[in-house]
């Protein structure tokens, strides 16, 4: 299944681009240095840019720091001082009053089903509608279900709460069919324009092979989508891992709540407890934080692919 | 980041072949098995509701129990709502300015991460970060710095209105609100500039050179009527994105003080607990019309631009 489309390798390109800066800036480099301009990275460009970094690093450095420190000194009220001693309790506490790893695995699973369901009900239909275009209910399908881009989640909140009361779905579940039906139009726009590009030869010779749509689509069809399914992936992932409104409204049960919902026990108890608070803080942040720096080549470009491409 | 710019050109029959060229026979059974779970579910979480929503509104429902129909009255009461009315005013006040702020910022570095710098990558890596910190989580971090450090600089500094918490003054809250958004969402802004930044042919820049203009007029001349479609993406999904503000409102000044800084969405959500279930609902479905409004418009312009 080697065969890669033509268009497959152009959308990757401005975003392969991205990340290394490599290959369009590459020649350019190159002309230009032989015609004498100015070639040598700026040194003054890059002491600006790392002054500027800093705003991003502050309130990252105060919640590491914060984190680290003991109660007593994490009230004295200086955010930037280095912890001295360096306690781990205010961990082991947040741990316990949040009940980390049950909300850490609440807050996996919910993701989990969102970037799972998302990318597979998406190809599903996109393959659906793109095979059968010719045909009034797939036509209508595509943009009836692209509307949802047009329904921000506020207005439909009140009645989604209702509802997902009603149907027992007040709880983790509920809240990842929301996140994947909010997900989907994004989702389909995407596959469908890839869908589009994948010439219909190749699946024709799937099928004088002997394949059923079923074969073709999950052995031909669905490898050839996996760069789109990343990127749809990345941004499932993004929204729902770090939503906070929909956990929030629609799970009932405070215990079945996600990492980003059970840190606002820290706005009305405990609210002096800024170590304490603080470790709570960094350990729902570090997952995604650690996740994305192993794989930020692939988040920076599928970013990139989904909002420019889409 | 969740919205998206522009619907594709809608496919032309050449363009996608039927599997089978015999054109108009039955289509195969596991292509509605493939479709139905999508149509299903999606009628069922979003269409249901948003039906059942719009029914309500003109109604007198609290939510439970009885309820007349009482036609436009919710609508109109709309007009004539101050908490309404300032709630619209501070929604569309914070996304104009945030969407100004995030995309000048955003601009500047991405025009600084495209130039010849060292350590590219790590800065890159370094300002992309914001991106995949929960809203609400970053906005309690930076609570406590406007509570605590900022006031203690202010104070140190001599400087009367930081010493005190900016997020206690009405008229200072959201500019607190603007700060922490424009954090969390430069990177994304930024990724796309890039992208655009990138598409500059190399040689545009060696002309330029060659008839003597210089850095800032490039800057001005060719850099950004070149990136204009990417403006245009940026300044659209952060007005979307903006209006549908509440996590990090939550975090920060949950409406506060009063309810000075309390968005659209978060006035909608009241009407949960508030008891004018059928007047928020009446909220929502105007604040839907803005929001499709807006919507139509960047389809008009994506379309008119093509695709960038």
């Amino acid at each position: 299944m080697s065969t890669q489309p033509a268009l497959a390798v152009e959308n990757v390109d401005a975003a392969a681009t991205l990340t290394d800066g490599k290959p369009r800036r590459g020649p350019a480099r190159r002309t230009r240095s032989s015609g004498g301009g100015g070639q040598r990275p700026s040194t003054r460009l890059t002491l600006l840019l790392v002054l500027c970094s800093i705003t991003v690093l502050i309130p990252l450095y105060v919640t590491v720091s914060m984190a680290f420190k003991t109660q007593a000194q994490a009230v004295d009220g200086n955010a930037f001082s280095l912890p001295a001693p360096f306690s781990v309790d205010g961990f082991v506490t947040a741990w316990n009053l949040t009940d980390y790893p049950r909300a850490f695995i609440l807050s996996v699973l919910i993701t989990a089903g969102t970037v799972a369901g998302t990318v597979i009900l998406g190809a599903f239909a996109s393959f659906a509608i793109t095979r059968n275009w010719n045909r009034r209910l797939f036509r209508w399908s595509f943009f009836y279900l692209l509307a949802a881009m047009f329904i921000p989640f506020p207005v439909v909140a009140l009645p989604q709460i209702q509802l997902t009361g009603f149907a027992g779905l007040d709880n983790p579940v509920g809240v990842t069919i929301l996140h994947i039906m909010f997900q989907l139009s994004f989702s389909i726009l995407l596959f469908t324009a890839f869908l589009r590009s994948i010439p219909a030869e190749l699946e024709e010779s799937a099928r004088i092979d002997g394949a059923t749509t079923w074969q073709t689509f999950w052995q031909l069809i669905f490898p050839l989508l996996a760069p789109m399914s990343a990127t749809v992936g990345i941004f499932a992932f993004l929204a729902s891992w770090n939503d906070f409104m929909m956990p929030s409204l629609i799970t009932s049960d405070p215990s079945l709540q996600t990492l980003p919902v059970v840190q606002s026990i820290f706005q009305t108890q405990f609210s002096n407890n800024y170590n304490v608070s603080f470790a709570s803080y960094l350990m729902a942040m570090a997952p995604a934080i650690i996740v994305f720096l192993f794989t930020q080549r692939w988040v920076m470009e599928g970013v990139t692919q989904g909002a420019v491409k889409g | 980041m969740t919205t998206v710019i522009a619907a594709p050109p809608p496919p032309t029959r050449d363009t996608v072949p039927p599997p089978s060229p015999s054109g108009k026979r039955r289509v195969e059974p596991i292509y509605y098995a493939f479709l139905l779970p999508s149509l299903v579910i999606f009628t069922l979480a979003i269409t249901v509701p948003a039906i059942i929503g719009i029914f309500f509104s003109f109604t007198n429902s609290i939510g439970f129990g009885d309820w007349d129909f009482i036609g436009l009255v919710n609508y109109a009461a709309l007009f004539s709502d101050p908490a309404i009315l300032q709630s619209y005013l501070f929604t569309f006040s914070f996304a104009v300015t945030t969407v100004i702020v995030v995309n000048v910022l955003a601009f500047l570095l991405a025009v600084g991460l495209t130039a010849r710098i060292r350590a590219k990558t790590a800065l890159r890596t370094v300002f992309v970060i914001p991106m995949v910190v929960s809203g609400i989580i970053i906005a309690y971090v930076f609570s406590f710095l406007f509570s605590n450090s900022v006031p203690a600089l202010g104070q140190a500094l001599g400087i009367d209105w930081l010493s005190e918490s900016i997020l206690a003054n009405p008229d200072l809250a959201w500019i607190g609100i603007v700060i922490v958004t424009a954090w969390q969402s430069i990177p994304g802004t930024l990724l796309i500039y890039i992208a655009g930044l990138l598409s500059i042919p190399g040689d545009v820049y060696e002309a330029a050179d060659l008839d003597g203009a210089s850095k800032r007029q490039q800057l001005w001349r060719i850099t950004l009527p070149l990136v204009s479609g990417y403006v245009v993406i940026n300044v659209i999904l952060g007005l979307k994105n903006f209006l549908n503000a509440y996590d990090i409102i939550i975090g920060l000044t949950n409406g506060g003080p009063g309810t000075a800084t309390r968005s659209i969405p978060m006035t909608i959500i009241t009407g949960f607990t508030g008891g004018d279930y059928a007047y928020q609902m009446a909220n929502a479905a105007m604040f839907f019309i803005i929001v499709v409004v807006i919507s139509v418009i960047q389809l008009r312009i994506s379309r008119g631009r093509n695709s960038v």
